[in-house]
């Protein structure tokens, strides 16, 4: 079952919405706040709560690219790999945090503290290359700056 | 009309299409993907590319889809540009880049859209040279296969799983080149209509899993034109044979019956056929009491030596039999000792349905269902019992939505805006039933009661529709407030409908639902009837009269004397197995003439093996009195001959006239039209044997029909000669006509070109329209002109007992059906038997959760575990009916039910 915060958190979006169909990526995002991600049963109680066929919430859930089916790291890096960023050296940067988390991208680091994730452009071309690092971002990254991004933990 | 120009050729097309359906009707070949007659345009695939051009001296034009673009009046297109040809290769070329090219071992090979659209394309080279993504495939149950490494993406799965077919168990997921078509996990698709994936999907990502199991390639199958046997709604389909074994059965459409779509118990009911229990040999019960095989010729004379010249032959009939076949029996032994082969309940019903039927309610068929704009169904489950017309009701409540399209403009073609623009909008659909149903997420209101509590329903609604008073009667508030809904929308309606049927047993239900439309009819509306029927002939059989098994139950002490033959009825589902052993024991000799092994078997003298429908030419009449001929795809082995052939011999034996004289089915047919009148013109029902196209047969095989002199090789040099078949018009050969004959003659759908089902816009006057040539049958139930008095009996309200609760039949798509039980894959989807109970009156009972259930029905003690239905009313439970692992019961009926002590 859903925690009485979810529940009372779907519901404060619910004002938003024509039908339960339309709330289900904000039901999602809610879930996915309190619990890190959303597991096989967080979707069946998702499902439940607002009366949808499982396989709706599932098709929902495995659309959006930032709501995670599986277990990720305390925090989750976006690093953007499109072209700007490319061009002013994302794959530098990849390769550094590679080597500091210990992980490939889609992995999680072995402290369980971050998940390493491409994003294809985040919207801020002009001060490539970017990353986030949980809800924050990040511009004009460099090799250099990137351990201390990591360091504050964000 | 208007005038389409396509590359400066000018056409007369349907303004209210699209592009896409007016140059497919036109006959030109424009590939496409995502567009289905039946499900419109979405615009997904892109693959339907067109020229548009503003006017005649636009020589620019912009690139449309075909699909998504109105018929207008001279609208200026091309298909041959350049660059619309150039778009369309590279549409497929980029859906091909993952596709993993298998189509050698694809189930879909030789009869794939996908292949067909490929080459229309001309894309013919790979370019793409990077890995291909794969996905896991699902277990989707024992009907539908799931290979989707094959998928093109085009959506018309998951928009006719969930949104034609109400599904909720499937769905799509992912994104980008990621995108999944299945199930949130593995596991049975619970729709019941999950089969016609197999024909919307238009590559090999769902295929046949039955097929897949004796797999033979399109090209060769042997196939002819047949109607479904395993319901009484008379579904079109295409059997396909191969090497004996009955393959497959797809859809055949028909305007007026099924159209597309077909339910799963009609698709993969079929392999009953290839039982190896099933009776194949003609045997006879020795001295000692043991059946031994006889030759046939030896038995025959056997029997008629011992039948003698006057011995009195008794004949008990069969609603899952032909026409013909009962016909044959009736003429052999005399109407009056030809008995309906059915029980006292269901002549009750059978006998009202066909009253109702002539005097007051004209019969609606499965399109009229559809087009209904306001329907209330009472009391009958038609999920389970007449599937297809639960899904002809789904698209009903569509009609709301299509209205408020018009007004905005929106064509009803534009699927995704009709259905957006909705938003949830539905015409009335009243679902009445004791239980809750499968249909009632389409449903705008449901009322659940005891059936007698129905029928009042039915009166209370038609009371209000003719503002009569109640002549006494007084009906509880709940069901007024009910019935005055239902009555305000069912007189708001252009075209109302109301749904009933004989499976609760209860002929109250079906004199209300008459009373019902009679009123509504008195109001000026053209209301219709529609009715679930059990069984395939069970309108056919009425038709024909004769008294039930209950009245010769009433006179068994003629049996001794007399030879009793009981045609393709295996009697104890009927009167249960008791009574079905006393008519056997007390006749003086038997004779049972079946394909399926039942206790009938082992109690008769005689035992001849008689064909399936697939294996027989024959007539049917359905649920709406249409007269249907389906016709035989193989010539069985072994002793296997057509009831009305067992007959025959049998009377030419006794040297009875006239079936003496038969030799072809025809001949039957003729001497049916000359006894009985209500069947006249039933010869015409489809071309007769004597039909020729071009002075050919129509052939049952493909042209590409391979090894055709290498099958017996091993056996003989010398090819054999095809076996004959004087029944139709149709040959057992790939010699033959080979073109489009008339619509109930079309062995398969296949064109140039169009190798798949998608061939059949081929065989249409127009895309979706009727076949050509199409004379689907014959109704031979008119209409009353004049409505005369209607049925007026209101039963006394339903009464729950303290002592006892009234079980009422619960029938399954999959079990309840006799024939369709003897499938393997539908086997698997049987229910296991249960006692469905309301909470409340399993804890007066004191039962709990998990505990078996002692029931005493009748004469019948049975031990059940129990399950929940909140539903049902107070002091009803439900029984299933017709499962192979359940003892007959004579339902409905009051029984007691307690604890089984352990
Ligand atoms: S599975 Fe078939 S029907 Fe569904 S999207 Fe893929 S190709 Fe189309
Ligand atoms: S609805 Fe009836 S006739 Fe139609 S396919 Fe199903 S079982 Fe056959
Ligand atoms: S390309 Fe990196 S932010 Fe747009
Ligand atoms: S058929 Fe027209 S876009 Fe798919």
């Amino acid at each position: 079952m859903l925690s009485e915060e979810e529940r009372r958190d779907i519901e404060r979006e619910a004002p938003n919405y024509a039908t339960r169909k339309a709330l289900c990526i904000d039901a999602l995002r809610i879930v996915q706040g309190h619990r890190g991600y959303v597991s096989d049963q967080a979707l069946q109680e998702v499902a439940d709560y607002l009366g949808l066929p499982l396989s709706h919430v599932e098709g929902v859930a495995t659309f959006y690219n930032l709501i995670f089916r599986h277990p990720v790291g305390a925090r989750v890096i976006l690093v953007c790999d499109s072209v700007s960023c490319w061009i002013m050296g994302c794959e530098r940067l990849l390769d550094r945090l590679r080597a500091h988390l210990e992980t490939d991208v889609g992995g999680t680091s072995p402290d369980g503290r971050y998940t390493l994730l491409t994003a294809p452009c985040l919207g801020a071309c002009d001060f490539a290359p970017v990353l986030m690092i949980g809800e924050t971002l990040h511009r004009d990254v460099t090799a250099e700056t990137l351990p201390d991004l990591l360091g504050k933990g964000g | 009309m208007a005038t389409l120009y396509v590359d400066g050729q000018a056409f007369s097309v349907d303004p209210t299409q699209n592009l896409l359906h007016e140059c497919l009707s036109l006959g030109l070949d424009l590939p496409y993907f995502c567009w289905h007659p039946a499900l419109g345009s979405v615009g997904a695939c892109r693959q339907c590319a067109v020229k548009l051009f503003r006017d005649e001296g636009d020589h620019q034009g912009v690139i449309v889809m075909a699909c998504m673009t109105p018929a207008d009046d001279g609208t200026r297109i091309s298909l041959v540009d350049e660059q619309a040809r150039d778009f369309r290769a590279r549409v497929i070329e980029w859906m091909m880049a993952h596709h993993p090219h298998d189509c050698p071992v694809c189930d879909e090979g030789g009869e794939c859209h996908l292949q067909d659209m490929t080459v229309m394309t001309g894309h013919v080279h790979r370019r793409y040279r990077f890995p291909k993504r794969t996905f896991d495939n699902q277990h989707l149950g024992p009907f539908v296969n799931h290979e989707m490494n094959r998928c093109i993406q085009c959506y018309r799965c998951v928009r006719f799983y969930n949104d034609y077919a109400g599904g909720t168990d499937f769905g799509v997921f992912g994104s980008r080149d990621h995108v999944y078509f299945g199930r949130a996990a593995d596991g049975v698709l619970e729709n019941e209509f999950s089969g016609n994936l197999v024909e919307v999907c238009p590559t090999g990502v769902f295929t046949d899993k039955t097929l897949k199991a004796h797999y033979t390639r399109k090209w060769d199958l042997q196939s002819a034109p047949s109607v479904c046997p395993h319901c009484g709604l008379g579904c079109h389909t295409t059997v396909a044979e191969h090497d004996g074994v009955l393959r497959r059965v797809q859809n055949r459409f028909s305007a007026d019956i099924n159209g597309y779509f077909l339910c799963d118990r009609g698709r993969y009911g079929y392999a009953f056929v290839n039982a190896p229990e099933r009776l194949r040999r003609t045997s006879l019960r020795n001295a000692a009491g043991r059946l031994n095989l006889a030759p046939a010729d030896a038995l025959l004379q056997e029997l008629c030596t011992r039948l003698g010249g006057n011995m009195p032959l008794i004949g008990i009939a069969s609603p899952r039999a032909s026409l013909e076949a009962n016909f044959a029996l009736r003429t052999l032994v005399k109407p009056e000792n030809f008995f309906l082969g059915w029980s006292a309940v269901e002549d009750a019903c059978a006998r009202t349905m066909l009253a109702v039927a002539r005097g007051i309610a004209p019969l609606a068929s499965l399109a009229e269902v559809e087009s209904s704009d306001a329907i209330l169904v009472l009391g009958e489950d038609i999920t389970q019992t007449a599937p297809r017309m639960a899904l002809a009701a789904r698209q009903a409540v569509r009609h709301a939505a299509f209205a408020k399209a018009k007004a905005l403009g929106i064509p009803v073609w534009q699927d995704l805006a009709v259905r957006q623009a909705a938003a949830g909008l539905k015409s009335p659909l009243f679902i009445a039933s004791v239980d809750a149903t499968r249909l009632d997420d389409a449903a705008t209101e449901c009322w659940r009661g005891a059936p007698d509590d129905m029928a009042r329903l039915g009166f209370a609604i038609g009371r209000r529709l003719s503002r009569e008073e109640a002549g006494g009667e007084t009906f509880p508030s709940a069901m007024e407030g009910f019935s005055q809904r239902v009555a305000r929308a069912l007189a708001g309606a252009a075209r109302p409908l109301v749904v009933t049927g004989s499976s609760l047993g209860c002929p109250a239900l079906l004199d209300a639902a008459a009373h019902l439309v009679g009123a509504l009819r008195t109001l000026g509306l053209p209301a219709k009837l529609a009715l679930g029927m059990p069984e395939r002939n069970t309108m056919g059989l009425a038709l024909m009269g004769g008294e039930s098994l209950h009245t010769l139950e009433q006179a068994t002490q003629k049996l001794p004397a007399c030879a009793l033959i009981v045609l393709e009825n295996d009697l104890s589902r009927r009167i249960g197995e008791a009574a079905a052993d006393r008519v056997f024991a007390q006749a003086g000799l038997t004779v049972l003439i079946d394909h399926k092994r039942h206790a009938g078997v082992e109690r008769a003298d005689y035992v001849l093996p008689a064909a399936t429908f697939a294996e027989e030419s024959g007539t049917t009449v359905n649920h709406e009195g249409r007269a249907q001929r389906f016709f035989q795809v193989f010539s069985p082995p072994d002793d296997i001959q057509a009831s009305w052939r067992w007959l025959r011999d049998i009377g030419r034996g006794l040297g009875r006239e006239p079936c003496d004289r038969w030799t072809a089915l025809d001949d039957v047919l003729h001497t049916l039209e000359e006894t009985l009148p209500v069947f006249h013109g039933l010869a015409q029902a489809a071309p007769e044997a004597t039909y020729r196209r071009h002075g050919l047969k129509l052939a049952r095989k493909p042209h590409r029909a391979s090894g055709r002199t290498a099958v017996h090789a091993h056996l003989d040099i010398h090819e054999h000669q095809p076996p004959t078949d004087c029944d139709s018009p149709l040959t057992f050969s790939m010699e033959g006509h080979q073109g489009s004959p008339p619509g109930p003659a079309i062995p398969v759908f296949w064109a140039p070109g169009w190798n798949s089902v998608q061939a059949l816009s081929h065989f249409q006057r127009e895309v979706g329209g009727t076949l050509c040539g199409e004379g689907p049958g014959l109704l031979l139930i008119a209409p009353a002109q004049q409505v005369p008095e209607f049925f007026q009996e209101i039963p006394p309200a339903f009464v729950p007992r303290d002592d006892a609760l009234y079980f009422v039949p619960a029938w399954h798509i999959f079990g309840s059906e006799e024939q369709s039980a003897g499938s393997p894959a539908v086997r698997e989807r049987i229910p296991a038997p249960y006692v469905a109970l309301r909470p409340e009156d399993a804890a007066r009972a004191g039962l709990a959760a998990g505990d078996t259930a002692a029931l005493e029905v009748g004469a019948v003690r049975l031990r059940l575990p129990w399950i929940a239905h909140p539903e049902l009313p107070q002091g009803v439970g439900s029984l299933p009916v017709g499962l192979p692992a359940m003892p007959w019961l004579m339902l409905p009926a009051w029984g007691a039910v307690a604890k089984a002590s352990r």
